[in-house]
């Protein structure tokens, strides 16, 4: 295997290769002239590692992230399906709404199955069976049992589920970085899910949660009992080492600051939030 | 190893690029606040009258994260200045709630405005000029119209912009902020329409919120603003 050649013959179809290399030609020639000297039987990990470089995070990785996506989008859709189709559940006037924000879920786990499957993966399967929306773990009697016979409840759990997709999201943007067409597409599922958590937030404030508004405040939790993992950390005052309350001699206080930014969840924060809800 | 192409319209991909490259990704890490290679071709925000630009004294957003970041600066100045006016003019009929959320929002875009202009430093362009000569203030159908059309336009032009950014942490800034401003969206249409939060003509049938390019959202923009703004260096990958 001659790595230089193999080089060239990728520049006939991608004159950039070097470019995503190193961005000078003659590193990348002498990198060639290194690899020359490199025992034969290496050659294949070296450039593996060199396009992983050159090509950034690879399909399995970005599959990766899409499955854990899919799997909390199962999660909504799921749950939005059950809510809706419950008689006497959701009150005549926010029918409506609650319907949207279901088509929307359920629309979201077929464009991320279709998504995975062109890029190669397989997208995980899960059904209303392999949810416990109590939070009960598979007792079906956890601290939400009363979730689809009140309404609060309900609106409860969508409104944690809706600020964790929120950041479940955010925290896998960078994941996606180099892939233009899927980091899109999470972004304009991102921000949809912005608008679910600010309706069902809003609603919950016309019902009673006075402090609960559409936007988080500090990490208030909105009243909602065992959900402080949702909003641990969105108190942040301060971005990229900026100090935003009162910034630049202007009257922004703490609560406005925290609630100017959303903050983003690891993938191990939202599995451990999610996880009594699955069994 | 030639393009793969496929038109599944139900998926998210339009286009697999080999592994779906973006181009400048990889190698140019620009962050918000070092000395960097992309900063160097955008020195301040007046240099340069492109001559793709018909306008000569157009303020030129600059390139690379550095113009996608002044971009974003530009729409949280002209938001930021039409919710100011919104709580010093206050239309009739307004309720203590809505003076309450559009406080809210109002603190928020100065928030968002002050942070881009702070974390830019010398490479922030200057304070814009805006024009609401086509808003009545005393209408609370007109401020609602508006600010739903500010809100919306927010929420496209950061989707559409993530892509434009190399850096992680400038991304990560830009979704911190989009939520918000979805969020802001979603509570605007509702106090419009009840359940309007996300309708068709901002949610496609995908689930998928509205994505504009940086072109389309300054000719919508463009409206509100006295001054010109050249975005031609900006990226377009």
């Amino acid at each position: 295997m001659n790595l230089y050649n193999v080089i060239k013959e990728i520049e006939k179809v991608d004159p950039e290769v070097y470019e995503r290399l190193d961005g000078r030609r003659g590193a990348l020639k002498s990198f060639s002239h290194i690899a020359g000297r490199v025992a034969a039987v290496s050659l294949p990990f070296l450039m593996g590692s060199m396009f992983k470089k050159a090509y950034g995070q690879t399909s399995t990785q970005i599959v990766g992230v899409l499955n854990f996506a899919l799997t909390l989008e199962y999660l909504e859709s799921e749950f939005y399906k059950k809510g809706v189709s419950t008689a006497g559940l959701i009150p005549a006037a926010d029918l409506p709404g609650i319907t949207v924000v279901r088509d929307h879920e359920v629309a979201h786990v077929a464009i991320l199955r279709a998504t995975i499957i062109q890029l190669g993966g397989t997208p995980v399967t899960l059904t209303q069976a392999s949810f416990d929306f109590t939070a009960g773990n598979g007792s079906m009697n956890g601290p939400y049992s009363t979730v689809f016979t009140s309404y609060d409840t309900f609106l409860a759990v969508a409104q944690a589920f809706e600020d964790t997709g929120v950041r479940a999201y955010k925290g896998q943007a960078g994941n996606l970085i180099s892939n233009n067409d899927v980091l899109t597409a999470a972004l304009r599922i991102h921000s949809v899910e912005g608008r679910h958590a600010a309706y069902v937030r809003y609603i919950r404030q016309k019902r009673g949660a006075t402090n609960n508004k559409p936007w988080i405040t500090g990490n208030d939790a909105g009243g909602i009992p065992g959900v402080a993992a949702v909003y641990a950390g969105e108190e942040a005052t301060t971005q990229a080492g900026v100090v935003i309350t009162n910034i630049n001699g202007m009257s922004i206080s703490a609560n406005a600051a925290s609630e100017a930014f959303d903050e983003p969840l690891t993938q191990a924060q939202v599995t451990a939030i999610v996880d009594p809800f699955i069994i | 190893m030639e393009n793969i192409k496929k038109n599944n319209e139900d998926s998210l991909l339009e286009e697999i690029e080999l592994s779906n490259v973006s181009r400048r990704k990889f190698l140019r890490f620009s962050s918000l606040f070092g000395v960097s290679v992309i900063a160097v071709g955008s020195i301040g925000g007046l240099t340069g009258c492109d001559k793709d630009d018909d306008d000569p004294m157009a303020i030129n957003l600059g390139s690379g994260d550095t113009g996608v970041l002044n971009y974003a600066y530009a729409l949280e100045q002209l938001e930021a200045a039409f919710y100011t006016q919104v709580i010093t003019s206050q239309y009739s009929g307004i309720t203590a709630a809505e003076v309450s959320y559009l406080t809210d929002i109002r603190d928020h875009e100065i928030a968002h405005r002050e942070f881009f202009k702070t974390a830019l430093g010398a490479n922030a362009i200057p304070a814009l000029q805006v024009d609401f000569s086509t808003v009545n203030f005393g209408s609370r159908a007109s401020v609602l119209g508006t600010a739903r059309a500010f809100e919306d336009l927010g929420v496209s032009a950061y989707n559409g912009a993530g892509k434009l950014l190399t850096d992680v942490n400038n991304l990560l800034i830009a979704g911190k902020i989009v939520s918000v401003e979805a969020r802001h969206a979603a509570l605007i249409r509702e106090l419009i329409t009840p359940n309007s939060f996300g309708a068709s003509d901002v949610v496609d049938s995908n689930g998928l919120d509205v994505v504009r390019t940086p072109s389309e959202v300054l000719a919508i923009a463009g409206t509100y603003l006295k001054s010109a703004l050249n975005a031609s260096n900006l990226p377009t990958s």
